[in-house]
């Protein structure tokens, strides 16, 4: 076993086992603490796809400002193990089976779809080595961002804004 | 360089999927239902990031950027939300606030 798939297979592990401990975790801010150890591994996982621009984002936006957001909002209300509410064991269970049965039913659907995919992929397993060098790095992808989804890009920006001043609105309401 | 299959990436993404879905259905902290949406969110710019790479084409990444933006922007306003919803009824236990429902 080489050094890639063994960052995958680790990668995966802790990703998986993060994400499980996310639900499981009765006190909220271990749940927030496993978010952050998740959005990290998937961070490793962008690296390993060689998607640079994407790997910083994700650290930046995700785990830098909106997991202190969360963390902040969790501290602010004071929440704990003790005052957290639990779900009945019947419900608990159904929740599973729902869920199991998703990803079963994806599992379903790949192997039924396995031979037969309609567009061919450059490469059928990733890294691949027939892209151009500079793939997924900062410089092309804000060419991109700025000349075909330029607009697109300035109507996020005019999201952000309303999505300011509504939390900002929202947050000093109850002065009077 | 050995090649890591991108099928390995399309488990890993829906059991990512399926995790945040559980969590969503399971728990009845508003604050953890959204976070199990960013398990969801971040499952779906996962597996966008692995098309992006398979089928060479770079808009994939693009998308993730934006939806990141979305997520963003969503987690502001639910968060203030939220808080607005604690100062009110003292609880964010999404199964007492039903008052929506008729």
């Amino acid at each position: 076993m080489d050094l890639n798939n063994f960052a995958f297979i680790a990668l995966s592990a802790i990703t998986l086992i993060c994400a499980l401990m996310v639900v499981i975790a009765r006190n909220p801010i271990y749940s927030v603490i496993f978010l952050i150890l998740t959005m990290f591994s998937l961070t490793g996982h962008y690296v390993l796809l060689h998607a640079q621009f994407i790997a910083v984002i994700n650290i930046i936006v995700y785990a830098g400002a909106i997991m202190v957001l969360f963390l902040f909002v969790l501290m602010l209300m004071n929440m704990n193990a003790n005052n957290e509410p639990n779900k009945s064991l019947l419900w608990k269970s159904l929740a599973t089976i729902v869920a199991a049965g998703g990803f079963i039913s994806m599992a379903v659907l790949y192997f039924r779809n396995m031979g037969d995919t309609p567009i061919k992929p450059t490469t059928n397993s990733v890294p691949g080595n027939m892209l151009p060098p500079d793939f997924g790095y900062v410089k092309p992808l804000g060419k991109m961002l700025f000349t075909d989804y330029v607009f697109p890009f300035e109507i996020a920006s005019i999201l952000f804004i309303a999505a300011m001043v509504g939390a900002v609105f929202l947050g000093s309401r109850e002065k009077s | 360089m050995n090649l890591i299959g991108f099928e390995n990436y399309l488990w890993l993404g829906s059991a990512l999927f399926c995790i945040g879905l559980l969590g969503v259905l399971v728990r009845r902290n508003v604050i953890i239902l959204l976070m199990c949406i960013e398990l969801m969110l971040n499952a779906s710019n996962l597996l966008l990031v692995v098309f992006s790479k398979m089928f060479g084409n770079m808009n994939g990444q693009i998308f993730v950027f934006f939806s990141m933006l979305v997520a963003a922007a969503e987690v502001s306003v639910g968060l203030a939300l939220i808080v607005l919803i604690y100062r009110k009824f003292k609880t964010i236990d999404s199964s007492f606030l039903d008052n929506l429902k008729g």
